[in-house]
């Protein structure tokens, strides 16, 4: 049984010849492994082999399994991978309640009941009726919130943050951070941080792989 | 300073002036006669009996209804096409080659485009010798209307055709502004199919971008006269094209019913629009609910196909084509069914070398007059913006599509009237000034997003160093901006090129260009001239756009700063 949680066996990521990076690692249910390395690292390019996003021009050897399914050549939609960036990237042209129905699991039959899976989200982000604002009125915490409830609510498999509190000030960051990591651990989601902020890993309380300087 | 800021302010004031006084000036002068009012002409008063007039003409109504049906059909299939283009190739590597084929085909004129088509799909065409004799075993071109059909498909596809392009490289320009990639990424890792993604995501924040050039493809199809001219029905024929007929009447009580003709084909563009609007809302409202469902549309395999085919089928037609013409144009022995000619020859361009050497001539001293006039007024007011920190607002952006939504034929009747009053019909000044209408436009459009996003710390490096600002102008930000502004000529090139109805109507017949010479070859058959006039109309605007990219790779041949990468 290759078990569950997300497994990078024997991953590299070359581009024109060069290693850019190697990982073999086990991220397990609840876990949060952060990857840190200098920016160029690859560690960007990292979590869009994950998602299914990698330009092409990356070669890429090794598989990446999510609870024993192999990720290999899965198109991005198939892969059930939740993904937080940098910037929250909610739709501008949707309310706060519409951005959380976008990610909403479209099994979730009915009017009412996707209402009230929304309501339930919007609470338990403590923006309790905020769902008819517009997302540019709110704070950036708010917005970050709002942005890791709509990934919850697709019911991923694997969270994947990809510096998600760097342009947070500090103090909404530790906050946002305890509110993240919390979610992830309760919903047992496998979770990969990649970052450069030493404060970011230290709050894991999971283990650190640092990436290297192996390009100049 | 400030004292050149004061000079340059009234620049952009003075460029939507020219813009939008003969459009609606023009108006005007085509809605008083439809009433009844043109003293010149001894109408003193108002009455309604042009619009008796105009409604007594037999087949009105039809005519009418193919400007609805084939300027709305239209419209709704290139909205349709570009839709399912985007959604199968946007965000892959298929996109960069249906750039590449179609960007082209933006500066074939509308004319040598239908021309293409007419001699793709005609009874002698090729299709039809391509399948002949076998497995069809035509050994003469089969009665059938493929062109100039009474139901107006083929002027529809013709229509199609030209505006597919035009509104896909719009939608485009428009898409990094919609952080269109950053937005399929978020949709995609939700679990959403590319098509759906598309529709959801990125569609919603393009669409405010290219509602004007929507409308303008509308009006445009709705009223366009060269392309209905050479595959619309004749029995009856649409309405622009019958209103051109009684506009170049030497009868001038025709020009009343004209005149009210002009303003019901406005009515009727208007209110297109204006359901158009409300279709808007509607689908807004729709999308809405579906977005709220999050369906996630993950079998999208067949419609992205559709796509493609679509994106085959959106540049395949034109190229073979304009083929065609060059084929024609050299054919000495040309049988039916033969798939080529048996014989070549040069002498139907030796026989028209002289009229197209004249109208050649013509056309591009209008065409370099009004380029040269639109680039200069439309690099002071992006300058004058600069420098008074002002930038173009709505309402500006709004008028400046004034003269691509108000129907041709709606505006030119009454600047007819004007040339003739103002001594300039028949003169290339007046038709310099027409052009000059429509070239604009296309010119701002083309340079405000290059312009805008020059890096301003250039010229905040160039006034440290005590630079004057119109030495910055002259000396850092045009040459920066070569290729732009090259590029926008060459737009409004193409653009003047291919325009008819102005030309026709203030020329008053006297000025003969490329295109209202080949036009008027559509009534004669003769498919040997029609396919050298045809090329050489088609030929015209790429010589301008390849200057514009020899130009500065000349230019800037050992500056690697400046290569351009398209």
């Amino acid at each position: 049984m290759t078990g569950e949680g997300l497994f990078f066996d024997d991953v590299t990521i070359g581009q024109g010849g060069n290693t850019l990076l190697t990982l073999s690692t086990r991220v397990t249910p609840g876990e949060i492994c952060t990857i840190m390395g200098p920016s160029g690292s690859g560690k960007s390019t990292l979590l869009a082999l994950v998602t299914g996003t990698i330009d092409r021009s990356f070669t890429v050897t090794g598989r990446i399994l999510l609870n024993g399914r192999d990720l290999t050549g899965l198109p991005p939609q198939d892969r059930h991978v939740g993904m937080m960036f940098q910037d929250d990237i909610l739709f501008p042209h949707l309310s706060v309640a519409g951005n959380l129905a976008f990610g909403l699991r479209p099994n979730v039959h009915g009017r009412a009941a996707r209402q009230a899976a929304i309501d339930a989200a919007l609470i338990d982000a403590g923006l309790e009726g905020y769902g008819d604002r517009d997302p540019a009125t709110l704070s950036g915490g708010q917005r970050a919130r709002i942005a890791l409830m709509r990934v919850l609510l697709s019911e991923p498999g694997a969270l994947l943050l990809d510096e998600p509190f760097s342009k947070l000030d500090a103090t909404m960051r530790d906050q946002i951070r305890g509110f993240v990591f919390d979610h992830a651990r309760a919903n047992r989601l496998p979770t990969l941080l990649v970052t450069h902020d030493p404060g970011d890993a230290a709050a894991t309380g999971g283990p650190v792989i640092e990436i290297g300087d192996s390009r100049t | 300073m400030s004292a050149t800021s004061s000079r340059l302010r009234w620049i952009p004031r003075l460029t939507l002036a020219l813009l939008a006084g003969p459009v609606l000036a023009g108006v005007a002068g085509t809605v008083l006669p439809g009433l009844g009012w043109l003293p010149a002409l001894g109408g003193h008063r108002l009455s309604l009996e042009p619009w008796r007039d105009l409604i007594a003409t037999p087949g009105l109504l039809r005519s009418a209804a193919l400007s609805i049906s084939t300027g709305c059909g239209a419209t709704l299939l290139a909205f349709a096409t570009v839709l399912a283009i985007l959604c199968a190739c946007d965000g892959t590597r298929a996109l960069g080659l249906v750039r590449r084929l179609l960007s082209p085909l933006l500066a074939v004129p509308h004319a040598a485009a239908a021309f293409g088509l007419a001699f793709l799909v005609s009874p002698s065409g090729w299709i039809a010798r391509l399948i002949s004799p076998w497995p069809t075993g035509w050994e003469r071109p089969p009665d059938l209307l493929t062109v100039n059909d009474p139901w107006g498909l083929a002027l529809t596809t013709g229509l199609v055709l030209k505006e597919v392009p035009f509104l896909l490289l719009m939608t485009l320009a428009a898409l990094p502004q919609a952080d269109a990639a950053r937005s399929r990424t978020v949709a995609l890792t939700l679990g959403y199919g590319r098509t759906a993604a598309w529709i959801k995501c990125i569609l919603p924040r393009v669409y405010p971008q290219i509602r004007l050039p929507l409308y303008a493809v509308l009006a445009f199809s709705m009223s366009n006269v060269e392309v209905a001219m050479i595959l619309g029905p004749n029995t009856p024929a649409t309405l622009a094209v019958r209103l051109t007929g009684w506009m170049r009447d030497p009868d001038l009580t025709n020009w009343f019913r004209a005149a009210a003709g002009a303003t019901l084909q406005l009515a009727l563009v208007l209110s297109a629009i204006g359901i158009w609007r409300l279709g808007e809302k509607l689908a807004a409202r729709l999308g809405r609910s579906w977005i709220f469902a999050g369906g996630r549309g993950r079998s999208d395999l067949p419609l992205r196909l559709i796509g493609f085919g679509l994106a085959g089928l959106a540049t395949v037609p034109i190229i073979t084509g304009l083929a065609g013409l060059a084929a024609w144009s050299l054919a000495g022995t040309w049988r039916f069914p033969d798939a080529l000619p048996t014989a070549w020859s040069l002498n139907t361009w030796m026989r028209a070398a002289p009229d197209l050497a004249a109208a050649f001539a013509e056309s591009l001293k209008i065409a370099a007059a009004s380029v040269a006039l639109a680039l200069a007024l439309v690099l002071a007011s992006l300058e004058s913006g600069d420098r008074n920190r002002e930038r173009a607002t709505g309402a500006a952006m709004h008028l400046l599509y004034l003269p691509l939504i108000v129907p041709q034929v709606a505006f030119l009747f009454g600047l007819q009237i004007a040339g003739i009053l103002l001594r300039l019909e028949g003169t290339l000044a007046g038709v310099t000034a027409a052009h000059l209408i429509f070239v604009l436009p296309y010119i701002y459009l083309s340079l405000v997003d290059p312009w805008a996003s020059l890096d301003p710390r250039y010229a905040t490096a160039a006034a440290s160093l005590g630079a004057s600002t119109n030495r910055i102008f002259w000396t850092v930000k045009l040459p920066l901006l070569l290729t732009p502004v090259l590029t926008a000529a060459a737009v409004g090139f193409a653009v003047s090129i291919g325009l008819y109805l102005p030309t026709l109507l203030i020329g008053g017949g006297r000025v003969s260009t490329l295109t209202t010479e080949a036009v008027a070859l559509a009534a004669g058959g003769d498919r040997r001239l029609i396919g050298t006039w045809g090329l050489l109309q088609m030929l015209a605007p790429f010589v301008g756009f390849a200057l514009a990219l020899a130009l500065p790779a000349l230019t800037w041949r050992n500056r690697r700063g400046m290569q351009v990468h398209p």
